[in-house]
């Protein structure tokens, strides 16, 4: 026979965990989390440095130390938790099926929290030239082997992109013993956090080359060396620039994609952020199921993942509880002029109370611009930003009733002199 | 002598100017003043780490520093993080090594391992 649920929340990670929490505090007991490692907590384990929890908990927490505090919450409530389970496939119906060492099951659920995350663009999605020798890993693939297996990949390593996973793993394996002779990043500015840079490169003499990329994997079995170049404006390599250097490992840290193949199978729509649209209360165009986190959006902060956590849970137990029906007229937003992308897809401008958070990355940095939202013609807000950097999410909360008229909300970016 | 500084508080990363007198501009928020006057007179870092653990999932615990220890106190406290090795039941907070590197400071266990 089927199991039925209420709510089953694919992934215990931390937007998974704080979806599960909220869904119990609105009265939703009939929950069970599906997750496929063999503990809580997600990507959390093998962040171990610290720094997170600023915003949520106002301290610094390492990363197993904020997801046990969540860990410790749900096991309180007695939410159910099969570990070792891996969701191999939903249905337009809400049914859940999944594998597990006790064999497959399925679940029939009255709602759905996707959590499942993000995974790392590897070797083959950006297609580095050269040879395909071992050695060539994922940053964060190096991070895990090392902070939970207690691994260290490789002695010499060179680190392509300086997103934040890079230039934490640049410091990690300095400190672990490795020579890391330095990181290379495609465009002319970082994608890091400044403090990154200070702390995992600057602090340790790394040497950062921006407007560089490599051009060469070198090795027969073993990676032996990697060669890089600079590149041009059109970030096309410049001949003759080419630098060797003689590695044994070369991370990759070139970025992060939602996981979101669960609802990508059947036809959910998806959004320039790769993952589904949703509306402000995280519900995607399926009723009924909710996206939240990275597998929503790629998240530069934990503390933001959470809060969109809570907001799903809490819109599953109101959508289980008929607090929640969705309506024809929901004004759309999109992405102006220098904007990659904005969450909510759309907001309901019936059920919806209050305000509605509003996010957002621009494409390239920016210095001295307005941040402008604007329905049709008429301007709704507008912010000025001394600079704003496509590394740090940008989150504003508007007020409902100022969101009249024919849509799209649009958000853009306007140079100050312009106005 | 005045110096720039990235501030490493929290993940906006100011970026702060101190002069000769310890007057700090560029800073949003107190916190990032006191970096910058920490940061030129006793400069300091939290150092995170494993060590080696036998548990049932988990062959490392991760570790911290309970405070940030001296820069250039990093590097001998490793060598005593890479020496040490522990055995479950560990709990959050669980001093790993007292007095890291004659910092006064201790290192501690930053997960619960069960045995």
């Amino acid at each position: 026979m089927m199991a039925t649920r209420d709510l089953v929340i694919i992934g215990g990670g931390s937007a998974g965990m704080a979806a599960a929490i909220s869904a119990y505090d609105e009265g939703v007991k009939d929950i069970v989390i599906l997750e496929r490692s063999p503990y809580l907590g997600g990507i959390l384990n093998q962040c171990i440095h610290n720094g997170f929890g600023l915003q949520y908990f106002k301290e610094e927490l390492t990363g197993p130390e904020f997801l046990t505090r969540f860990v410790v919450e749900v096991q309180k409530r007695g939410i159910e938790v099969k570990l070792n389970a891996n969701v191999t496939a939903i249905s337009k119906d809400k049914t859940v099926t999944y594998v597990s060492p006790e064999g497959a099951g399925v679940i029939e659920a009255k709602s759905i929290v996707l959590a499942t995350g993000c995974y790392e663009r590897s070797a083959g999605s950006i297609g580095i030239p050269g040879e395909r020798p071992s050695g060539v890993i994922t940053a964060g693939q190096a991070q895990l082997y090392l902070n939970e297996y207690g691994y260290l990949v490789g002695k010499k390593v060179f680190i392509l992109g300086s997103g934040d996973i890079g230039l934490i793993m640049a410091r990690r394996m300095t400190l672990e013993g490795a020579q890391v002779l330095g990181v290379a990043e495609l465009m002319p500015y970082s994608n890091g956090l400044n403090r990154n840079i200070q702390q995992c490169l600057i602090d340790f003499g790394i040497p950062l080359y921006l407007s560089h990329t490599v051009t060469k994997v070198i090795g027969k079995g073993k990676l032996e060396a990697i060669e890089i170049s600079q590149v041009d404006g059109s970030l096309k390599p410049i001949p003759g620039t080419e630098k060797r250097f003689d590695v044994d490992t070369l991370l990759l840290s070139v970025g992060l994609v939602p996981n979101n193949d669960l609802l990508d199978k059947i036809g959910v729509p998806i959004s320039p952020t790769r993952g589904s649209k949703v509306n402000e209360h995280m519900e995607t165009e399926l009723d009924g199921v909710f996206s939240c986190g990275n597998v929503l959006h790629v998240h530069d902060l934990v503390d933001y993942v959470v809060e969109e956590g809570h907001q799903a849970g809490k819109s599953a137990a109101a959508y289980l509880q008929g607090r929640l029906p969705r309506h024809e007229d929901v004004l759309y937003t999109q992405a102006g002029n220098g904007v990659g992308y904005v969450v909510p897809a759309c907001i309901d401008l019936h059920n919806a109370d209050g305000k509605v958070a509003i996010k957002f990355r621009v494409r390239r940095p920016a210095k001295e611009v307005y941040v402008e939202y604007r329905i049709g013609e008429t301007l709704i807000k507008r912010m000025y930003k001394p600079a704003i950097i496509p590394s740090e999410m940008e989150i504003v909360s508007l007020d409902k009733a100022s969101l009249q008229g024919e849509g799209p909300l649009t958000v853009s970016l306007v140079a100050k002199e312009v106005k | 002598m005045a110096r720039d500084l990235t501030c490493i508080i929290c993940p906006r990363g100011c970026a702060l100017h101190i002069d000769g007198e310890l007057n700090v501009t560029g800073n949003a928020c107190p916190r990032g003043a006191a970096y910058a006057k920490q940061e030129v007179t006793d400069p300091r870092r939290t150092l995170t780490s494993t060590v080696k653990c036998r548990g049932k999932l988990f062959r490392v615990c991760p570790v911290k520093t309970a405070l940030p220890i001296p820069k250039d106190k990093v590097s001998p406290a490793m060598d005593e993080v890479n020496a040490v090795e522990i055995l479950p039941p560990v709990h959050i907070g669980d001093v790993v090594i007292k007095n890291i590197a004659g910092t006064g400071i201790d290192l501690v266990a930053t997960r619960d391992i069960e045995e």
